[in-house]
């Protein structure tokens, strides 16, 4: 099993949700975080007063997939997400250990 | 009528005392009207709706979100701190006789007012220094209870503006007995300069409809005191101090506007045509101010700004409130686009180059566009317009009523100015002005209210 972590724009977030359902993802995690990358924030004025802001918004998705649908994943989310400018965000991918759905106990596959 | 200039030296005083004559000779009490009354009832809603909810959002969407309960609560108590004050001598020192400094103690705690009630109705309109030698008195056409309620208002919004300026910082037990202290000794007498007719401004021919110098010179100066005093925010000019939610400030603006009528056109204090004249100059020059500040700032920084569309029409507001009621629809355009570009200067580039923290440009907006809106009276006023049984002729504009206006606005600069300081001071030793450093940086909303916005 792997962990796709997905750092993405707020506006893409669904597109990609309607790239990852086709491919038989069950479901996913979604976070409204900021950050900074390469974008670097941007600068805002108030009454002449000008205020750097380093962190952007963005949104964070979580979704855990069997070896054999992470890389279609990886790659819908690539192509939903991508807008070509600065900015559109990074994807980790971990290996998962275990996972349980806590209604039933089932392990594993059967859990996602 | 209150606000306008009633004698015009000796010929023109006594012709205005003549004129005036008649009407009291058979000692006829001053006849109500209930239009009149009616519109100035609705007019006092009008101008608290612009303290409490408009004046109370307009400052909490500017500052940061720990401070926001705390920057709403001030306009609030402001508001009941006055009101009770008002009534206990406020009111009495504006608008009584007294002398020209001053009012007399004859309306404490409003004795007196409701003496001519009979069956719930007032048998005799409000008259203005009545019986006073060399004075032309001001008949009203409503009752006293309603003209103490109208001004009750203007009041409660000129220390409420005065906030901007020590945002963020003051405490609030210094806040509420300056506010107390400062309408007292400086916003009453000053009231009774410009608007009694037994004031020495008044008297002097100074123009000043709806509170140029009064409200907002007053209010302006009084918190560029405040935040010298006060000194900057902990922070200011490293951390980050943008806005937490600027559709509070445009709701906040936008109830200014619409509470202004009643400022503006409702000191006519009567509903009649220099009441329209009043209402129609405000809407030009806020809508003037607006754009023009809007442009400038989009020429200058790039970005029409909405903070900025909303500063430019309060900027406007702030401008054309001594004028309405003198000038006709051209010269509230100019005004308005003065006040629009210079207020966007003032709050923009005089205050970053003088490096004061007056944090919502309550001297920047009002201050600055009280200024600019009582000098160009001076140059605008329409004779017609600004007529009355005392002065037939009005106040044309001219050199002559500039120089008259200037002199307004420095003295009230020079009293609100000293005054503040010294009550600043007398706070300073009782309770201290500001919380301490980890307060601030905690935020006035805990600290001080123990409360959380959202």
């Amino acid at each position: 099993m792997k962990l796709i972590m997905a750092i993405i724009k707020p506006f893409k977030l669904d597109d990609v949700r309607e790239a990852l359902t086709p491919l038989g993802v069950q479901g996913l995690t979604v976070t409204e975080v900021k950050g900074f990358g390469r974008q670097k924030g941007q600068t805002e004025i108030y009454r002449g007063a000008e205020y750097h802001v380093s962190f952007l918004p963005k949104v964070k998705i979580e979704v855990v997939v069997g070896d054999d649908l992470a890389d279609g994943v990886i790659e819908a989310i690539a192509k939903a997400a991508n807008t070509g400018k600065i900015g559109d965000g990074k994807i980790f991918v971990l290996d998962v250990e275990q996972a349980m759905r806590i209604r039933t106990g089932e392990t594993d596959a059967a859990a996602l | 009528m209150s606000r306008l200039r009633l004698s015009w030296g000796l010929t023109a005083l006594l012709t205005g005392i003549l004129a005036a004559a008649p009407a009291f000779a058979d000692d006829a009490p001053p006849k109500l009207d209930s239009g009149d009354t009616a519109w100035m009832l609705a007019s006092t809603a009008l101008v608290l709706l612009m303290t409490i909810p408009g004046l109370a959002l307009f400052y909490a969407g500017m500052v940061r979100k720990k401070n926001i309960l705390a920057t709403m609560m001030q306009s609030f108590t402001i508001c009941c701190i006055v009101t009770i004050v008002w009534t206990v001598a406020g009111y009495s020192i504006a608008f009584t006789t007294g002398n020209a400094y001053m009012g007399d103690f004859s309306r404490i705690l409003l004795h007196g007012i409701y003496d001519h009630m009979v069956k719930g109705n007032d048998t005799q309109a409000f008259v203005l220094a009545s019986g006073v030698k060399d004075v032309a008195d001001m008949a009203t056409t409503i009752p006293e209870t309603v003209y103490m309620m109208f001004q009750m208002t203007f009041a409660i919004i000129t220390p409420a503006l005065i906030a901007g300026a020590f945002a963020d910082r003051m405490k609030f037990s210094a806040m509420c007995l300056f506010m107390a202290l400062w309408s007292l000794l400086i916003y009453s007498p000053i009231a009774h300069w410009v608007w009694s007719p037994s004031g020495w401004a008044s008297q002097a021919g100074i123009l000043d409809f709806a509170g140029g110098t009064v409200v907002h010179i007053n209010a302006g100066v009084a918190g560029l005191v405040c935040c010298l005093v006060l000194g900057k925010r902990e922070g200011y000019g490293t951390i980050n101090m943008a806005p937490y939610n600027l559709a509070y400030a445009v709701i906040g603006a936008s109830l200014l506007w619409v509470g202004w009528f009643g400022f503006n056109a409702g000191s006519a204090v009567a509903a009649n045509g220099r009441a329209g004249m009043a209402m129609t100059v405000t809407q030009i020059a806020t809508a003037a101010a607006a754009l023009g500040w809007m442009f400038a700032e989009w020429i200058v920084k790039g970005k029409p700004s909405v903070l900025g569309a909303a500063s430019g029409a309060v900027a406007g507001l702030v401008a054309i409130t001594p004028a309405s009621g003198f000038v006709l629809p051209g010269g509230a355009i100019v005004i308005g686009v003065a006040a629009g570009v210079i207020c966007f200067w003032s709050a923009t580039s005089l205050k970053h180059m003088l490096g004061y923290d007056d944090s919502l440009d309550a001297f920047g907006v009002h201050g600055i566009g009280g200024m600019v809106g009582a000098i160009l009276t001076g140059v605008f006023s329409y004779g017609p317009l600004s007529a009355t049984d005392a002065s037939p002729d009005g106040s044309p504009g001219g050199m002559a009523q500039v120089i008259l206006q200037c002199e307004g606005v420095l003295s009230t600069i020079v009293y609100s100015g000293v005054g503040s300081f010294v009550l600043l001071m007398i706070v300073k030793m009782i309770v201290g002005l500001r919380v301490n450093e980890e307060e601030e940086r905690e935020g006035l909303d805990i600290v001080l209210h123990g409360e959380q916005v959202f």
